[in-house]
């Protein structure tokens, strides 16, 4: 197919330097706040996933309550002791979401100020922008296969939230914990079932959407993927927020910290 | 009602842009297009401003207005606190003209260069059918007014200039209604990753907060443009089923949506 050259935009007049603009609204409030959230909900999981067992030997799972970081368990005992069996199961949850479409653009914006708000100057070092179409950004477009993977993890995650309330031998056990698990699962779920690419790849792709039966099923599928996909930011704060806590709570448990008000059936 | 205090910025490419300042009395009602046209009759007659519809349809008064693009005419005095000054200066990403008036020509060049519509050669225009979900998604492109205040808020345009070709969210927009109209045969995945640059765009969404339109541009058309792309040059195993299936050329082929895999290009 043949089209003409692409041309070139001629220069603005925008201010050129690292937050000049004209707006006169509280702009970096919001990625202020999601800086500080992201930055302590992350270091957090890294820290507890990768770092907390091999340095001081905090259990990971207790009274039947596996931390979502480390589930499914994979050769707890065979990993010498300087590995966490977290780090075999975190890189799956973390390229998900270092490569989400929504995380993209969040620290996109609070970390690399590329632009650090709309219509708000950058800083002079971001001359000769490539962003997604080079190394490394462009590795983005694997994002796909992270959210395939993403689904063995939180399929293991509701067996053990099945798992906290009915696998325990004296009966059921309704405890803060197996509720925290189970809003903990639906968030995550809820996070993925959101995501950009599942909505491209389940129906999205499609030119059209009557042409043939298959077509119309996929079609209601990208609709109900369209309506979670809505909301996309909101599901992933809430399990990013949540997957923290549960960790903490187990964590806590196992120092004795905390216990777990539960009531058996 | 009292009076508004007005900056706005006066200037052509060949002198130093200034804010001028002007005292308007504020109605009942007013938008900052109203502002500008009291300030054109009565202090300053040679105030340069574009507009034509008043009525947020023909796309023509964007500014900026306290920093943020907007329409002027859909813009309320009644939503800023009118103790504060006002600022209104041009669409800061294109090059000025005068005053208020910049120069959006390129819009008009860079649009050329994406590949038209193609419908399937062999069916004749009174045969040309779809049902109302197929084109849908692409109605909501349609609702452009071709404002250019997403080209203007984009970082790309705005900041990093021109080092590569990019066409911007409004061309996007209008790439993508192309590319998901349920009889369009031709594939423009391979000039969105190239000349279109859609890889520049970082999906930080700062053309979906300004559209007046409402389109939700990022999600809607450039990150399902974007997985488009990802299928046909960065998924390898997208690239091995269609190798499977015969479809050896890396030039885009084209794929008639009546047929069994419904227009899907990539599996
Ligand atoms: S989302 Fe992309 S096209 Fe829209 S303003 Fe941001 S960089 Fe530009
Ligand atoms: S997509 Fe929206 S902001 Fe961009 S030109 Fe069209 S109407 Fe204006
Ligand atoms: S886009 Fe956020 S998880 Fe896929
Ligand atoms: S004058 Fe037509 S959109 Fe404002």
């Amino acid at each position: 197919m043949t089209t003409t050259p692409t041309v070139l935009k001629p220069a603005g007049t925008a201010a050129r330097g690292l937050g000049r603009t004209n707006r006169r609204d509280t702009w970096w409030v919001a990625p202020g706040i999601q800086a500080v959230l992201f930055t302590v909900c992350a270091t957090y999981l890294f820290f507890s996933g990768i770092v907390w067992n091999p340095l001081f030997g905090t259990p990971y799972l207790v009274d039947g309550y596996l931390s979502p970081l480390f589930s499914p368990l994979l050769f707890p005992d065979a990993l010498p002791r300087f590995i966490s069996p977290g780090l075999l199961i975190l890189w799956v949850p973390l390229g998900f979401r270092a490569t989400c479409y929504y995380y993209r653009k969040a620290y996109y914006r609070f970390y690399f100020a590329d632009p650090p708000g709309c219509a708000v100057g950058e800083p002079s070092v971001h001359r000769g922008y490539k962003m997604e179409t080079a190394f490394p950004f462009i590795l983005q477009n694997i994002h796909r296969y992270f959210l395939y993977l993403a689904f063995i993890p939180l399929t293991f995650l509701w067996i053990d939230a099945f798992g906290a309330v009915f696998g325990q031998s004296g009966g059921v056990r309704v405890g803060l914990g197996g509720v925290l698990f189970f809003v903990n699962v639906t968030l995550l779920t809820g996070y993925s079932l959101s995501c950009h690419s599942l909505r491209h790849v389940v129906g999205g792709r499609l030119d059209c959407f009557s042409c043939t039966r298959r077509q119309q099923v996929r079609y209601g599928l990208w609709q109900r993927l369209t309506d979670l996909n809505r909301h996309h930011m909101a599901w992933a704060w809430a399990s990013l927020i949540s997957v923290t806590l549960a960790d903490l709570y187990v964590r806590l448990l196992a120092l004795g910290v905390i216990a777990d008000p539960a009531i058996r059936l | 009602m009292a009076n508004l205090l007005m900056r706005i910025f006066r200037g052509s490419p060949k002198e130093p842009g200034t804010f001028a300042e002007f005292e308007v009395p504020v109605e009942e009602g007013m938008v900052v297009l109203d502002a500008l046209h009291w300030i054109q009759a009565h202090a300053a007659p040679d105030l340069a401003v574009r507009w034509n519809c008043k009525a947020a349809k023909c796309g023509s008064c964007s500014a900026e207005v306290n920093g943020r693009p907007s329409l002027t005419c859909k813009t309320r005095l009644s939503d800023f606190d009118l103790d504060e000054p006002i600022t209104v200066e041009p669409m800061r990403a294109f090059p000025l003209v005068r005053d208020l008036v910049t120069d959006v020509s390129w819009n008009y060049e860079i649009n050329r260069s994406i590949p038209p519509f193609q419908p399937p050669a062999d069916t004749p225009v009174e045969e040309w059918r779809w049902q109302q979900e197929d084109i849908e998604r692409v109605q909501e492109y349609r609702k452009c007014i071709e404002c250019f205040l997403c080209q203007d808020v984009c970082h790309v345009l705005r900041n990093h200039e021109v080092e590569r070709p990019f066409l911007g969210p409004r061309f996007l927009v209008r790439a993508a209604g192309l590319e998901m109209h349920p009889i369009d045969t031709a594939d423009r995945t391979g000039y969105l990753k190239d000349d279109g640059g859609i890889g520049l765009c970082n999906i930080t969404k700062c053309c979906t907060e300004v559209c007046p339109e409402h389109i939700k541009i990022t999600d809607n058309a450039i990150i399902p443009l974007k997985e488009r792309v990802a299928d046909r040059y960065y998924d390898p195993i997208q690239m091995f089923w269609r190798r499977l299936r015969g479809d050896r050329s890396s030039a885009p082929a084209a794929a008639a949506p009546a047929a069994s895999d419904g227009g899907d290009r990539s599996s």
